[in-house]
């Protein structure tokens, strides 16, 4: 699904991530977690195509070099990412939003779009299925949600475009118990054989609820350490200063 | 990565020029030329005296010059002031009779005019360049009593009305671009709605320029008799061309007691080249007088096109209880410059009115809310709402708001709230992960920046006016 050789990446002359490599294979989840700075976000922003960062290294997508292709081409192409900070953009509806959003992507695979009534139908019952209040939706986008609402909101966006990689930079930041809890329902409905995730967090707490495939530590611009589920808890207990 | 080039202006798609025969005043501002445009249209002798009263006070007047656009100057003896195509100089009974060039025409600009592609439940008064070729639905019209038909047939069949309420509301003497416009006007449309009525259509006004090196002056003069409503929509687009022509129409509204006038405009002169070469003088005065007790005049104006817009349709609510309204969409792109605004003049009593502005600057323009909320001291218990946002693309270009406030009545009430915002790399970022491209974000964002005003317009022009202002921001975004 996504290979990621060599990667190197520099913001004003500060090279954040060097040499980093990562494969993550259909229908895996990989969980990511390193110190405060580490460049999680850095990753997750180069993966989606955004500018203003010197890269150089491979990221190949289903076997494709997806160096060149711009944040939406990306997207249409079946990657998420569920951003740490959701933004905010006043005056625009969150159903019309959504339902452009997904008629873009459809439109460019080809696929039928949806009129009003059928995406209506899907985002209530997405909506239903994440405990998320339909009220919202007609808000503006992000407008005036809680912390905890933009992170579901970016979860039932998830669900609605439902892709092949989902990359989530600490979802699970500011979301009470039992949001927690439905989130990782969400992400658990998704798993599939053909759809993977990638997974930066904080807490331990999240994989228990998702159970990651891999677990790796990002330090100093890579990955330092590879394991299982048991890699978080090692870390939970030992911290980032004393971990080698 | 790559970077996205974007053909500017490519979308500009009314920039085309009708090769037509015309029959042209000669060059030039003088006293002959005025004689030619009122023999033309075969004025009684009031008009031409009224004409020529104005041209005589021109002479005392300078050009304005407190805006924020400036501009080479014009010289006015180097324009046309009449240029009527020849096929129209005998206007035909009936529109199936019109050069099929004039058809074509309007058929491209998306108006058919023929009985049976006529749109639905709209009446048009086709403008091309100095004279009115054709106007839709005037029979139908004619059933419950509405004149709807071009200014100089209101001159000939209905002289009681144009005499009574011409320059009642802009007098002669304004200021200069009205009192050039009162000496030389030559064509635009004449509405009168008459008691009780509620005109049983839209009616618009599609204001073609094609000639070059002629300026346009339009002249509409709409009423609303006690207890009437009528709602009025005015198009506009031009050629593209590297010479800058002058639009400057005088627009009067009138609305007696309980009346109601919603008037709303979908401006889209030629903007000029992405290098700011070209494009209309957009120098207009529109003004709006609620005169009868409960009546109401609302402005729309969705402003995108034009190199220079520099307008103020304005309302004097001297009824008591009158309402007046401004709903302003303002979108600048490359080198484009607006100045506009409103004056609200509350002279009765409970009188209301409500501003809402919002302005869009892209590429190296600039913009500039302007104005005015005057509240009498006779004006008791009268309040004004005004909101005024400016949306920024990019770091080249301007926004300014400049709010005149004068109350002289302690009971009455004046809010006003502005903010600036930018677009940021940050949501563009956001909509393309979902799925965006920059330009489908830009329209997405900015169409929910001016929701409020687009959600004023006829439902049959809303979408319109939606996708051209995605269309005006192309290019912006890179
Ligand atoms: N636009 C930028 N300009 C300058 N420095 C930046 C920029 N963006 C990120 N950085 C720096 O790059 C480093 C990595 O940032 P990044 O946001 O990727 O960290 P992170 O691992 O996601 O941290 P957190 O756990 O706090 O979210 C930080 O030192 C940060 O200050
Ligand atoms: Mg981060």
């Amino acid at each position: 699904m996504l290979k990621i050789k060599n990667l190197k990446a520099d913001i004003e002359n500060k090279s954040i991530l060097n040499n980093f490599n990562l494969e993550i294979k259909p229908g895996e989840v990989h969980a990511i977690m390193g110190p405060n700075g580490s460049g999680k976000s850095t990753l997750s922003n180069i993966l989606s195509g955004k500018k203003g960062y010197d890269v150089s290294g491979e990221i190949l997508f289903e076997n494709k070099n997806i160096f060149e292709l711009e944040t939406e081409e990306r997207a249409h192409k079946g990657i998420f990412l569920a951003f740490q900070y959701p933004l905010e953009i006043p005056g625009v509806n969150t159903n019309i939003f959504l339902k452009t959003s997904l008629n873009a992507i459809r439109k460019a695979r080809g696929e039928k779009e949806l009129d009003a009534i059928e995406f209506l139908k899907l985002v209530k019952l997405k909506a239903r299925e994440l405990k998320f209040d339909e009220d919202k939706l007609n808000r503006q986008l992000n407008v005036g949600f809680s912390g905890g609402e933009k992170k579901k909101n970016e979860i039932l966006q998830m669900s609605i475009l439902n892709p092949k990689l989902s990359i989530l930079d600490e979802t699970d930041s500011g979301l009470d118990i039992d949001a927690l809890k439905i989130v990782a329902d969400g992400v658990n409905s998704l798993r599939k054989n053909d759809n993977s995730f990638l997974i930066i967090t904080h807490y331990q707490r999240l994989l228990d609820y998702i159970k990651p495939d891999y677990v790796h530590v990002l330090m100093n611009g890579k990955i330092i350490k590879s394991g299982g589920p048991e890699l978080a808890l090692e870390l939970e207990k030992k911290g980032y200063e004393n971990f080698n | 990565m790559r970077e996205k080039q974007i053909d500017k202006l490519k979308d500009y798609k009314y920039g085309f020029t009708t090769d037509i025969e015309n029959i042209r005043a000669p060059k030039g501002l003088n006293k002959e030329v005025i004689e030619f445009i009122s023999k033309a249209k075969k004025e009684p002798k009031w008009m031409l005296d009224w004409r020529m009263k104005a041209f005589e006070r021109l002479k005392n007047l300078k050009e304005p010059n407190w805006q924020k656009p400036k501009y080479p100057k014009i010289d006015y003896q180097d324009i046309y002031y009449y240029s009527a195509p020849k096929s129209a100089s005998e206007k035909p009974k009936t529109i199936d009779e019109l050069d099929p060039k004039l058809l074509e025409t309007y058929k491209k600009l998306g108006i058919p005019l023929q009985e049976q592609q006529r749109l639905n439940g709209i009446a048009v008064d086709a403008v091309f360049d100095s004279v009115s070729v054709a106007t839709t639905f005037k029979d139908k019209l004619n059933e419950v009593g509405v004149i709807f038909c071009s200014i100089s047939e209101a001159i000939q069949k209905h002289p009681e009305l144009v005499k009574k309420y011409i320059g009642s509301v802009i007098p002669l003497t304004d200021h200069y671009f009205a009192t050039l416009n009162s000496a030389v006007f030559t064509d635009g449309s004449f509405v009168y709605i008459p008691p009780g009525v509620r005109c049983p259509m839209e009616l618009s006004t599609y204001f073609r320029i094609n000639a070059s090196q002629t300026g346009q002056f339009e002249r509409t003069l709409i009423i609303a008799d006690k207890g009437s409503y009528v709602s009025y929509l005015e198009g506009c687009t031009a050629p593209m061309r590297d010479e800058n022509q002058l639009h400057a129409a005088n627009v009067e509204l009138i609305a007696l007691d309980d009346a109601e006038i919603k008037y709303s405009t979908v401006q889209n002169w030629y903007p000029g080249d992405e290098e700011g070469k070209g494009g209309i003088y957009n120098f207009v005065t529109k003004r709006g007088l609620c005169k009868g007790i409960n009546s109401k005049i609302s402005w729309t104006q969705v402003e995108t096109g034009s190199a220079i817009t520099w307008k103020y349709p304005s309302c004097i609510l001297q009824g008591d209880n009158s309402v007046g309204e401004f709903y302003s969409i303002a979108i600048t792109n490359n080198y484009q410059k607006a100045d506009t605004g409103t004056k609200m003049i509350h002279l009765g009593k409970n009188t209301k009115s409500k501003i809402i502005s919002k302005g869009i600057s892209a590429g190296f323009s600039d913009m500039t809310y302007r104005g005015l909320v005057d509240i009498s001291s006779k004006a008791k218990n009268s309040t004004n709402y005004t909101q005024c946002d400016s949306l920024l693309m990019g770091n080249k270009c301007g926004a300014h708001t400049v709010p005149y406030i004068k109350n002289k009545n302690p009971e009455s009430n004046i809010a006003h709230e502005a903010t600036t915002s930018k677009i940021s790399e940050e949501q563009l970022h956001y909509c393309q992960q979902r799925g965006l491209n920059p330009e489908e974000a830009v329209g997405l964002i900015v169409n929910g920046f001016c929701k409020e005003v687009l959600q004023q317009l006829p439902m049959e022009f809303a979408v319109e006016a939606q996708k051209l202002v995605g269309i005006s921001l192309e290019g912006s975004v890179g």
